[in-house]
């Protein structure tokens, strides 16, 4: 077999790479504002990516590189979604950042960039490729939220990422180094068959494993270490927080179910306390806290957090059933974040943010379509049937109370009702009150059919038979299956 | 055919379908369309109930016309409907008043008719959906999504306060639920994966754990029904929502609230509804004697009746809680006479509303001067509101005080109370509003109510009247279903 045969399993990979860097050079010769060329390439790469994902699939487990890369069902399913979000977020914000000079081929190459980050994340079975694509997936976002450079809050808002970014890079590598000292390797499932022969010191892998959790912690947003996600939202350009709020979910899923529940499952008591306290908290701080928020960006940024906590719950009961439900959760999660900031970006016009919760007064006067796609993305994220946001809360909680943890169920769904306030708040301004402008609002074709299509999937998984039978099965096997590692 | 075997899935989709066709007409331009569209789907909807009570086996308490599809396989969640005796009822009531509330806001409605319409016909399947429900799944996403076209109605239609009422009925209502579900899916676990309600009513269940499921469902349904302490929202919604708001609102929404004591409460925790009625029945007389003394100091005739629901509530609760054959149909043709008055009560302040815009009582006076119709019909259904015998509110109260005095003289005397106070508080308000000398201009240049207003009317009186003279097409409904699940109940789930 010759050497390119072999490396099929990461063929997506490397066709991203490829591609990114023809982009990056086509993209000089083109002269074109709107660099129609640039952004056809970046939706076709993606297409390409997808069939080559499809394609190279195949049932098991393959590991290359010395078993730092590993292809199953679970990576596939999270890169797609990872193709799909990355090309819907471009699809929304092509006009926006058109409008505000910001669409230009670094825009489109640093997204690609950072999908390969999320890719190698998703796919990696070593801490290092870990690390290799978390720093590649971040330093594309930080660069790309300080893309607005003559905006003082953007500046700022990429410095903090930046520093407290790197600040948690450090406390991962940090806890990284600490479990290679207590097992002498870095490879996922070495850590984890030595940790289950018995390592002589405990407390070093405790410790260490405390700073890999709150590094993980911090890439998710969860309470404590949320502070950056409010400031990010609200002062990155609205497309990139789109994006930051979207596919690299997916990818940090995999990443802690690759390092947490496969590498270190052995210490579960130990992680799952850990994120219960986070859990609980996040749902705490994210449901009150966006209550007081006047910025819709900043308001869904704390919604992000809590959503973020009541996922953990999902990973810290500790079975398959959680850890599909959580996934679930979470591409649930990806696309109604998606679809809401779509709607955001879509209000905006040239020279105006449409981020105040008061810009969205009265728009069923104004679209009532629009309002009508806000209202189904507000309902499921509040979690009310029959959206599809209520099965994923639903099934969470069916996992959380299998594992016997009645209490944490109650308090979830209790902070789901504090929630459930300020969602509703936005659909009150919509429906009950009056408009403040009545300037119409523009939507190229392909941003309106996308978003309809967005929210009324929202809609359409629960009513259409089977579908959401699909999806939550889908989910669960490729969680199960890429739990079968060991 | 095909239509035959899923009458209860036609009941339930057919009003949703059209809803959604009139939400497609659009803006304001297409009223008339949209209100045309309305109307035949709410008739439509109605006519496909009508096989139900048409084909319906009085003699078994089984569930009937059974649908059952899969749904979501994983949980084993299943698109399963079914009636018996109990939900049959209420499917009826409620495609009966979805015309009349499409009839109610014909004209009255100028603003989004489309939207509004659209409302109601999708809140009539929906609520169908969770009478008809027998996978508890099923019934929970329909419980919930009730929420939404109501949270709607009352914000968007409402008045000046509505905003207020609409957060607060969502908020309240959605405490409730929320635990029904952490209970619902502890059922599940217990019961090995399936959320059959059927299947929870003869699973035995300890004692502690049926306490916290009772106390669970009673949070959602004491809310919805509404029971004394957490009755606060109603006055609210009442008094902000539109006509046809209040209508559905008080002839519907209320009953799902008691309807779950009887299909989830009392059959899956037997015990504990035995242990904790004692409870009940106290909420349910305070319900009873305070609410009624309160009703009496209202001032505003949409907050008087909706006080006067709740201490009516408060009979029905009662009669389910005493657990006697009286007690219980007396209960369950409360609900569906209450339906009926409290429905009419408030299309008649409606159709005053709509005349002179205040619901205050003090700004009326002498209305029978300037519209001796509508004063004719008003009377009748206040006179039904006070249980007067002849009428469809004294069968329901009366079975009730008879069965509660069989189980304690104490209880049926308290509750005999509500035949002085709801007598009181609904003529004074009548004598204030209607008798006396002209008191205003407003009433002054009242006119008498329109043809559309006196069919809406007419429906109505006939119902009632036909219902308080000859209640057995109602109560043989029941009957056998009612004495299937008293014996249930007494039996013990350990």
């Amino acid at each position: 077999m010759s050497f390119l045969s072999t490396l099929y399993p990461a063929y997506a990979e490397i066709f991203l790479l490829v591609m990114t860097c023809a982009i990056l050079i086509v993209d000089l010769f083109v002269t074109h504002k709107d660099r129609t060329l640039t952004y056809l390439l970046v939706q076709f790469t993606l297409l390409g990516c997808a069939m080559i994902t499809v394609a190279t699939h195949q049932p098991g487990v393959m590991h290359l590189f010395h078993n730092m890369f590993v292809d199953d069902l679970m990576s596939d399913v999270l890169k797609l979604l990872s193709y799909l979000s990355v090309s819907m977020a471009l699809v929304y914000s092509r006009s926006y950042l058109l409008t505000r000079g910001l669409f230009s081929g670094e825009y489109m190459v640093l997204t690609l960039f950072s999908l390969l980050g999320m890719m190698v994340m998703i796919s990696a079975s070593h801490f290092l490729t870990l690390y290799l694509g978390l720093e590649l997936l971040s330093l594309c976002l930080y660069a790309m939220v300080a893309l607005e450079r003559d905006s003082t809050a953007a500046t700022e808002a990429a410095m903090k990422y930046f520093i407290l970014g790197a600040l948690a890079s450090g406390l991962l590598l940090y806890g990284m180094s600490m479990l290679y000292g207590a097992t002498g390797s870095l490879d996922v499932s070495t850590v984890s068959d030595a940790i289950k022969r018995g390592v002589p010191n405990k407390e070093l892998l405790v410790f260490g494993l405390v700073f890999v959790v709150a590094g993980l912690s911090f890439k998710l947003g969860a309470v404590p270490f949320h502070m950056w996600v409010p400031d990010v939202y609200h002062g990155a350009p609205t497309a990139v927080a789109m994006l930051i709020g979207s596919a690299p979910k997916l990818a940090v899923f995999a990443f802690v179910m690759r390092i947490l529940v496969d590498g270190l499952q052995p210490l579960m008591e130990h992680w799952s306390a850990m994120l219960m306290i986070m859990a609980v908290l996040s749902m705490a701080v994210g449901n009150i806290a966006a209550i007081a928020q006047t910025n819709i960006k900043r308001m869904l940024a704390y919604s992000t957090i809590s959503h973020m906590g009541f996922m953990l719950l999902g990973i810290l009961s500790g079975n398959i059933e959680g850890y599909g439900a959580a996934m679930f959760y979470n591409v649930v999660y990806v696309l109604m974040n998606l679809g809401a900031f779509g709607i955001i970006m879509l209000l905006s016009r040239e020279g105006f943010e449409a981020d105040t919760l008061e810009d969205f007064k009265g728009l069923n006067q104004r679209s009532p379509w629009l309002a009508f796609m806000m209202l189904l993305l507000m309902f499921s994220m509040a979690g009310i049937p029959p959206t599809v946001g209520f099965f994923a809360k639903f099934a969470v909680l069916q996992a959380v109370i299998a594992a016997g943890y009645m209490w944490i169920a109650v308090v979830a769904v209790l902070f789901s009702l504090i929630g459930a306030y300020y969602y509703l708040r936005i659909v009150k301004l919509m429906y009950f009150d009056a408009p403040e402008s009545y300037e119409p609002i523009k939507m190229q074709p392909d941003t309106g059919l996308l978003i309809s299509i967005n929210s009324l999937s929202l809609l359409a998984l629960v009513l259409i038979p089977g579908t959401l039978q699909t999806l939550m099965s889908v989910c669960a096997v490729s969680v199960g299956q890429s739990l079968l590692l060991h | 055919m095909i239509f035959a075997s899923h009458l209860l899935s036609l009941a339930i989709w057919l009003p949703i379908l059209f809803g959604v066709l009139v939400l497609a007409t659009g803006n304001d331009r297409n009223a008339p369309m949209a209100r045309m569209i309305a109307m035949v789907g709410a008739v439509l909807g109605f006519l496909v109930t009508l096989p139900l009570y048409a084909g319906f086996d009085k003699m078994t308490s089984a569930m009937q016309f059974v649908e059952n599809y899969g749904w979501i396989a994983r949980f084993n969640v299943n698109y399963h409907l079914g009636i018996d005796g109990i939900s049959m009822l209420f499917i009826l009531l409620n495609s009966f008043f979805t015309p009349l509330v499409v009839l109610a806001g014909w004209k009255v409605i100028e603003k989004r008719v489309a939207q509004y319409m659209a409302a109601f016909l999708i809140m009539s399947g929906i609520v169908n959906g969770v009478f008809a429900s027998l996978d508890a799944m099923l019934f929970y996403v329909f419980w919930e999504a009730m929420l939404i076209p109501m949270f709607l109605i009352i914000g968007v239609w409402g008045g000046p306060n509505r905003v207020y009422a609409a957060v607060k009925f969502f908020l309240y209502t959605l405490l409730g639920s929320l635990l029904m579900l952490v209970a619902l899916i502890y059922l599940y676990q217990h019961s090995g994966g399936s959320f059959e309600i059927l299947k929870y009513h003869t699973m035995g269940i300890p004692m502690t754990a049926q306490i916290l499921v009772f106390i669970a469902f009673l949070t959602a349904f004491s809310v919805k029904v509404p029971m004394f302490p957490v009755h606060t929202w109603l006055p609210d919604a009442h008094v902000e929502a539109p006509t046809g708001g209040s209508v559905i609102l008080a002839a519907i929404m209320l009953k799902v609230g008691a309807y779950g004591f009887l299909r989830f409460s009392l059959p899956i925790a037997p015990d504990a509804s035995h242990k904790l009625a004692g409870v009940m029945i106290a909420l349910s007389l305070i319900a009873v004697v305070y609410i009624g003394l309160v009703a009496l100091m209202q001032s505003d005739m949409k907050k008087l009746v909706a006080y006067s629901s709740i201490s009516h509530m408060g009979f029905v609760t009662l009669g389910i809680f005493i657990f006697n054959a009286y007690g219980m149909e007396g209960a369950l043709l409360q609900m569906v006479s209450h339906g009926f008055v409290s429905g009419a009560l408030f299309l008649a302040i409606g159709v005053l509303y709509d005349r002179v815009h205040s619901r205050q009582i003090a700004d009326y006076g002498g209305v029978a001067n300037k519209m001796p119709v509508f004063a004719a019909f008003f009377m009748l259904f206040a006179m039904a509101n006070s249980g007067l015998p002849g009428t469809s509110g004294f069968v329901g109260e009366f079975l009730v005080i008879v069965g509660a005095e069989k189980a304690n003289f104490w209880f049926a005397f308290l509750a005999a109370t509500t035949l002085i106070f709801g007598a009181a508080y609904t003529l004074w308000m009548y004598k204030r509003v209607i008798f006396g000398a002209v008191a205003n201009d407003h009433v002054a240049h009242l006119s008498d109510i329109t043809l559309r207003e006196k069919v809406i009317f007419s429906i109505l009186a006939l119902t009632v009247l036909g219902m308080g003279v000859y209640p057995l097409p109602f109560s043989e409904i029941m009957h056998v279903t009612v004495n299937d699940l008293l014996v249930h109940v007494a039996r013990t789930k350990f």
